[in-house]
């Protein structure tokens, strides 16, 4: 037993720790580390950087694309793009969509579409949740009737995450509405973000920030060859996506940079005289939580080492995501009782605000990483999926 | 990085289960914790006929020279089995002191009787108001005609009453430091109060009045024995996380079966969202523990890194520790009335995981040993 890399896997990871440090924008950088909202040219500019260095999606095929990376290297890759604090690489093409089409996709939609990916050239978006389904996606409306050469979409997705960048749309659709089994009569349809009749309608939430949207599909008419798979066999697709090797879902990179972060804070916050990291209460909160990232990272590398060895890992993915987002949310609200009353102050009156910008974004922070235990499948719906495939309940 | 174990740790692995699955099942243990000793003799016969007495110990007194990890199998599989005999007190601690300090004749003299299975040991250590605080010792050994003395008390002393050799701490008059001192069970003024532990092992506390030893009892440098001491009860504490890990691994293993078989309101328990996903966090919780005892149990030999042992293995007991209260609290809620029962194995699980959840320290000893290493 070794919980150590491999020479090859430190010189690699090196490698891409030179490379970051030498490639990541100081720009980029600050708002990252300052928490500030990436716009959308923020993200493509940063795509583009790692397009031109070929590292936009490594787990391609290399004919597309691809690094020809190993697991580990993949892994370690996201990883360190975590922790040194890059611009997050928004999954919904390169990742989700590519993964779709690569493996259910035409050859002619391939040539179309991954391409235009992989350059940055279309942003992508997710068209799966809808007002009346969240958790339970099966349960979708959203209508998609054949006329000739052409659907015609109507209906709504909702909480559509950065719609209001999004060039293009990957929807779950109903193609046909009298099926015995729910799962039945959905497909899987690409639809152009400009076709007349879509409209993107911005949903605020609590942080004041705009990151998700409805859409709103009106008489929308959809080419037929932007159909994936067959018709009615969209189920199959989103399976697929969501059982789709998820490795990174813990995020541990990012929540070790986290955690250097509260403890930094927390060092610099006073309470009688002392930093607060020496108080005993508090730096026992920072402890455990660094606990807990310490045997979810080891229990992330177990994974990977079973994968490695051809084990492909099912469920255990919603382990990481059900404990990765709970470690991720920890650390903003500690990071938020870290500076105490100073957390307090949200948007100034009239001209600049004459308080901490930086702690004040902290309760915010707080308040968007909420999210994280409800989205891509709430931790609900994971503790679901481990109980039925691999306790068999 | 790899986390399997290797061929050879397979096959052990393997033997140690078949042994267990013949001889050790829970009728067997039931046996063996009734009996006036506690111990069988007969298991240990088999440990020693295995190799497993001589498993980290030098091939030069008839071990195999193995790491903790090597141990980390063998450990898991006794946290299984809820074995009672005393492997770690002698094994993890006892033998160890000696393999780690001991000079080449008390090497000779000792280790080769405990890899044949002839000498058990214990570590009396701690006393009344030390708590985990390993430099707290009031025992006091003096020089006296060419030997020692000793005097003070010890308390729960696990595997004392089987023991026929202790390694007893003691504050040195001289010098103010810890010393080690090898002292059998039987020797003059050392008196034991035996008991059983809640967990159903045989413990003892000590009384120490003018006990006297040889020169050579003196185990490593007198006055010099606290960095030793540390070194040794991380490495005991390494392999108990491993123990853990097999324990909770029964308790998650009985659990789902129950769920699965048990019937309420016409259908089985698991059919229950509400029970469901606490199973689920049962089961992630024996993930994270496991991955805290390959931590554990990768930084707990001889050549590691202090601090940096340190730090891993009080890491790895904070979330062993959390685990243990997790997963034994719930194995007995999910069991309802049946697991209160001294009749279930999970209840007897239930109390070995509470009294592991504190031995050698808490999560708050190691919470703070943790942040100030």
């Amino acid at each position: 037993m070794d919980l150590n890399y491999s020479a090859e896997e430190l010189a690699f990871r090196d490698q891409i720790r030179a490379w970051l440090d030498a490639n990541l924008p100081d720009d980029l950088r600050r708002k990252v580390a300052d928490y500030e909202r990436l716009s959308k040219e923020d993200l493509a500019r940063w795509h583009r950087i790692l397009a031109r260095a070929g590292w936009v999606a490594p787990a391609w095929p290399r004919e597309w694309g691809g690094t020809g990376w190993s697991v580990a290297q993949r892994y370690i890759f996201e990883e360190e793009c975590g922790y040194v604090g890059a611009p997050p690489l928004i999954p919904f093409g390169p990742t989700m969509c590519a993964a779709v089409l690569l493996r259910f996709g035409t050859e002619a939609q391939k040539k179309r579409f991954l391409p235009r990916i992989y350059n940055g050239d279309d942003f992508w978006c997710q068209g799966y949740s809808e007002p009346g389904s969240g958790s339970d996606l099966a349960s979708l409306k959203t209508r998609a009737v054949r006329r000739e050469d052409h659907y015609v979409v109507n209906g709504q997705k909702t909480w559509t995450t950065l719609a209001h960048y999004a060039d293009w749309i990957f929807c779950l659709v109903r193609t046909d509405p009298n099926v015995e089994k729910r799962q039945e009569g959905i497909s899987f349809l690409l639809i152009d973000m400009k076709t007349p009749g879509i409209s993107v309608r911005p949903l605020i939430l609590m942080d004041g920030e705009h990151e998700v949207n409805e859409v709103f599909f009106d008489d929308v008419k959809v080419p037929v060859e932007n159909l994936v798979h067959e018709e009615g066999k969209g189920w199959t697709v989103a399976k697929y996506l969501l059982g789709h090797e998820r490795l990174t879902t813990g995020r541990i990179g990012a929540s070790k940079r986290e955690l250097a972060r509260l403890k930094e804070i927390a060092s610099k916050q006073m309470k009688d005289g002392r930093p607060l990291m020496e108080e005993a209460r508090f730096r026992d909160k920072v402890s455990r939580v660094e606990v807990e990232l310490t045997a979810l990272e080891i229990t992330n590398l177990r994974f990977l080492d079973q994968l490695r060895s051809g084990r492909v890992p099912g469920a255990e993915v919603s382990m990481l995501k059900i404990r990765g987002t709970e470690i991720q949310q920890t650390l903003t609200e500690l990071m938020m009782q870290a500076v105490g009353p100073l957390a307090q102050p949200f948007r100034p009156l009239g001209g600049a605000g004459d308080f901490d910008e930086f702690a004040a974004g902290l309760a915010p922070r707080y308040c968007n990483f909420r999210k994280t235990t409800i989205y891509a499948g709430s931790n609900e719906i994971q503790r679901n999926i481990i109980s039925k495939a691999i306790l068999g309940l | 990085m790899n986390f399997d174990y290797n061929e050879e740790q397979q096959l052990l692995a393997d033997s140690v289960r078949r042994f267990i699955r013949k001889d050790y099942d829970f009728e067997s243990r039931r046996k063996i914790v009734a009996s006036a000793e506690g111990w069988s003799e007969k298991i240990w016969g088999t440990f020693a006929e295995m190799g497993l007495l001589g498993l980290p110990l030098s091939p030069d007194y008839g071990g195999f020279g193995g790491g903790a990890v090597d141990l980390m199998s063998v450990m898991e599989l006794f946290g299984e089995a809820l074995v009672v005999e005393p492997y770690l007190a002698t094994v993890g601690l006892g033998a160890q002191f000696v393999a780690r300090a001991g000079t080449a004749a008390q090497k000779k003299r000792i280790l080769p009787r405990v890899v044949e299975g002839k000498l058990k040991m214990a570590f009396a250590q701690t006393e009344k108001d030390a708590r985990y605080n390993l430099a707290h010792v009031a025992a006091t050994a003096r020089k006296a005609g060419g030997g020692w003395q000793l005097d003070g008390g010890k308390c729960a002393v696990i595997g004392a009453p089987i023991a026929e050799m202790l390694v007893v701490s003691a504050r040195s008059a001289d010098t103010g430091g810890i010393s080690l001192f090898l002292v059998e069970r039987e020797a003059k003024g050392m008196a034991l109060k035996p008991y059983r532990t809640v967990d159903e092992l045989r413990a003892a506390d000590i009384s120490l009045k003018g006990v006297t030893v040889g020169a050579d009892a003196l185990l490593g440098k007198e006055g010099a024995a606290l960095a030793l001491i540390e070194e040794v009860v991380d490495y005991a504490t390494a392999l108990l996380c491993a123990e853990a890990v097999g324990a909770i691994k029964y308790a998650n293993d009985a659990t789902l079966e129950y769920m699965k078989t048990r019937k309420q309101f016409g259908v089985p328990i698991g059919m229950f969202q509400a029970l469901q996903h606490r199973m689920v966090d049962m089961v992630i919780s024996y993930e994270q523990a496991k991955s805290m005892a390959c931590l554990a149990c990768t930084k707990a030999d001889a050549a590691s890194d202090a601090r940096e042992r340190a730090r891993s293995i009080s890491a790895a007991k904070i979330k062993i520790a959390d685990a243990c209260r997790h997963v034994s609290q719930e194995s007995v809620q999910l069991h309802g009335a049946m697991g209160m029962t001294e009749e279930l194995k999970v209840s007897h699980s239930f109390r070995r995981l509470t009294m592991i959840a504190q031995q050698f320290g808490d999560a708050d000893h190691h919470l703070e040993r943790f942040a100030k290493a």
